[in-house]
């Protein structure tokens, strides 16, 4: 084989000897190849970078095979050219193949079981696997992880799924193109209300509640303003809705500042685990397997280093891949609970990943798909999104909702890495789904913004 | 008579602490009471959830065992999101004093030259009265959004704060040097380089001495404030961790550390200021 061969030709190897079988040994192989090449200079560089960019993809060869194999080569040829402009990695052609562009790596994160890939991928090695050295730190807000991750403080970083799309759109920041390669959790979030309201659990009684959410752009703020508005609550009108971090959210409930919130674990678990709160529902039986937090990085970060990209969300899908089965995740409990990372008893953890919980009111519930990891970033859930935010008055106008769903959710790698990490990606990028028994078709997305009673569209 | 004043006072601190202690301890037992859930159910919930009540504020004993703890072993690190409190301690102090010294190199020349120029004093004395008051926290997002870089902004903050005391009271002492002085000062032909230097600047030097004890005050109680917004490391750092836990010993550990720094940096700066001031 050749520096010059088609790496898109499943029949070939990049590593070995000959490989088209028509030539006696494998020098006289390339010297066919680079002649009927060397007739078009360009030709024979895209060859190089795309070999590069290949190789860098698949170390293994047998995987790049089987992988042009099953999806096509021509398919595969689109889903890399999404992946790495290839018009920009042939001008940075300088730079070596398959080298990781640097080793060193800062990934911000908010102490929240929905990290759990981003965290546990650190004591458990998932990083170190791939090369990577990376730090991750602990950040005390969304807003503070969006500016350090946008200072280049951070080179990636755990966020909420709608971050990137307001990034990208502009909305609360000034715009700057955002990718958001892989989700990292789906369901996981509750509405924990205080102990005063355990005979009060119908929504259509709680005009004049104080809730509380973790940022404006987040799924938690969407799923409770649906949930409200669904019973009749104007979520804008009727009940205040507060952003409140985290952290402060337990203590908040305690002093009687709110009357319950719609947050991530462990901060649920916890206000029953201190006798403050009661989970009133889990968000999955608001939409089951909504997107939560998301693991983002920045455009120029995906172009200007498309190795360490790389190898860094196989790390995060690999180690998404490990916290999907049940049976580790006791084990994973363990790794991120300590200060280091979570910093949370570890039986509070425990009770969130495994779904086997105490839910404030002396029952013991066992729902062992209270969390899910999945990583695949559906664009449908981005158009979803999307659509509450116009809802809601976030962004005016119109929105080219598959367009930017397309450019911030990168759907083509994470199936990649998906197949490559044993999982099994889903054939199409977007899927319909219901929330509370209505249906999203992502096609009509400018309708369903409309159709609903309380809005502001 | 002196002596026996110093006793009977330390008598009394010490009885005080005790009268606090034990308000303390007694506010804080646990209440008795009965498990109200399942054994079973009481394994996934805090001691006290189990009998139906809210957890409680730790008792001194509790905090106690936290204060041994973190004192026996103050500089470990497990990574960057677990440093022991001397580590984050010394961050704290390292960030302080540098925004410090430069909030010293630039107000106290600019209090000079504002100072010997009754024009100037007019004239910025809008400026500084609009600044002076700004909350330091809410320079935070500013500096973050401008400098690009937490620690900078977090350096920056403890800089604009501690800028002002300094920048009036040098201001003050050097436009309140007394006229003869300068009067003599003025007969002796002394330029006016000489003059700041020789007459003004001994001069005003208890005043500007208290500017800058104000100003390292101010400065520690911000550090914390803003280490807990921007994270990372730092003693705010350590009590925002301990809050994210609800973790209230160790955040009261911290609160006792951040009170005894403090002191230790007044009491500094206490020392020089006792070398300067003079007697008429």
């Amino acid at each position: 084989m050749s520096i010059f061969s088609n790496p898109f030709n499943q029949n070939i190897t990049l590593r070995s000897q000959c490989s088209c079988g028509q030539h006696s040994s494998e020098a006289e192989h390339a010297l066919a190849e680079s002649k009927a090449l060397a007739q078009h200079d360009d030709a024979l560089n895209n060859r190089v970078v795309e070999q590069g960019v290949l190789r860098a993809l698949f170390p293994d060869d047998n995987l790049r095979r089987g992988f042009l194999k099953a999806v096509g080569s021509s398919t595969a040829m689109s889903a890399v050219a999404a992946l790495f402009p290839m018009a920009m990695a042939k001008e940075a052609f300088a730079a070596a193949p398959g080298k990781l562009e640097k080793t060193k790596l800062k990934v911000g994160f908010i102490p929240i079981t929905c990290a759990t890939p981003i965290i546990m991928a650190h004591p458990m090695g998932f990083y170190s696997n791939q090369g990577l050295d990376v730090e991750i730190i602990k950040t005390a807000g969304w807003a503070l992880v969006r500016d350090k991750t946008l200072n280049k403080e951070y080179d990636a970083a755990h966020m909420l799924s709608p971050m990137p799309l307001a990034i990208t759109l502009g909305a609360g920041t000034a715009s700057q193109p955002y990718t958001m390669p892989a989700v990292e959790n789906i369901n996981g979030q509750a509405i924990t209300l205080a102990m005063k309201h355990k005979d009060n659990r119908d929504p259509k009684n709680w005009k004049g509640f104080k809730f509380a959410v973790p940022f404006d752009y987040s799924m938690h703020a969407y799923l409770l303003r649906y949930y409200l508005a669904e019973f009749g609550i104007d979520p804008d009108v009727d009940v205040q809705i507060r952003v409140v971090a985290p952290p402060d959210m337990v203590a908040n409930l305690r002093a009687g500042n709110i009357d319950g919130f719609l947050a991530p674990d462990p901060v649920n678990q916890r206000a029953v685990y201190d006798g403050v709160g009661f989970i009133h529902i889990l968000s999955k039986e608001i939409w089951d397997g909504h997107p939560c937090c998301a693991f983002a990085a920045s455009k120029e970060f995906v172009t200007q280093m498309p190795n360490t990209y790389s190898a860094l969300l196989r790390a995060i899908i690999q180690a998404t891949a490990y916290a999907s089965k049940a049976e580790n995740r006791k084990e994973i409990a363990a790794a991120i609970a300590p200060k280091n990372y979570l910093n949370q008893p570890v039986t509070v953890v425990e009770q969130v990943l495994t779904g086997t919980y105490a839910d404030g009111l002396g029952n013991i519930k066992v729902v062992p798909d209270r969390i899910g990891f999945d990583p695949f970033p559906w664009e449908s859930f981005a158009v979803w999104i999307l659509t509450q935010m116009q809802r809601w008055g976030q962004v005016n106008g119109e929105v080219d909702y598959q367009k930017v769903a397309k450019d911030v959710f990168l759907a083509t790698d994470a199936a990649r890495l998906m197949k490559e990490a044993g999982l099994t990606p889903p054939t199409t990028n977007s899927k319909s789904f219901s929330v509370m028994g209505k249906t999203f078709n992502p096609a009509e997305a400018a309708a369903y913004s409309r159709s609903f009673k309380i809005g502001r569209v | 008579m002196k002596p026996s004043q110093t006793l009977v006072a330390g008598l009394l601190s010490a009885l005080l602490l005790l009268t606090f202690l034990l308000s303390w301890h007694l506010a804080t037992m646990p209440k008795a009471a009965d498990q109200v859930v399942s054994d079973e159910y009481a394994l996934l919930v805090g001691g006290a959830a189990a009998k139906g009540q809210e957890s409680a504020f730790p008792t001194p004993a509790q905090f106690g065992d936290k204060l041994v703890e973190a004192i026996s072993d103050p500089f470990y690190d497990n990574g960057p999101n677990d440093k022991g409190i001397g580590i984050q301690l010394g961050y704290s102090i390292w960030r302080v004093l540098v925004g410090f010294a430069a909030a010293v190199i630039v107000a106290i020349p600019l209090g000079f030259m504002i100072g010997m120029s009754p024009l100037m004093t007019k004239a910025l004395d809008p400026f500084i009265q609009v600044l002076k008051p700004i909350s330091p926290l809410a320079w935070m997002p500013l500096a973050l959004f401008t400098l690009k870089d937490s620690n900078v902004s977090a350096v920056f903050v403890i800089f604009i704060c501690s800028i002002w005391p300094m920048l009036l009271n040098t201001t003050l002492g050097v436009s309140s040097v007394r006229k003869d002085w300068l009067d003599v000062a003025k007969t002796l032909e002394l330029n006016p380089f000489r003059k700041a230097i020789f007459v003004i600047l001994p001069a005003a030097g208890p005043t500007i001495m208290t500017g800058i004890r104000i100003s390292i005050g101010i400065a520690w109680l911000v550090i914390v404030a803003a280490e807990m917004l921007v994270g990372g490391t730092g003693i705010g750092y350590f009590v925002w961790n301990e809050w994210n836990n609800l973790s209230i010993s160790n955040i009261l550990v911290a609160v006792l550390a951040i009170g005894i720094v403090g002191m230790i940096l007044d009491s500094l700066v206490a020392r020089v200021q006792k070398h300067i001031t003079y007697k008429d």
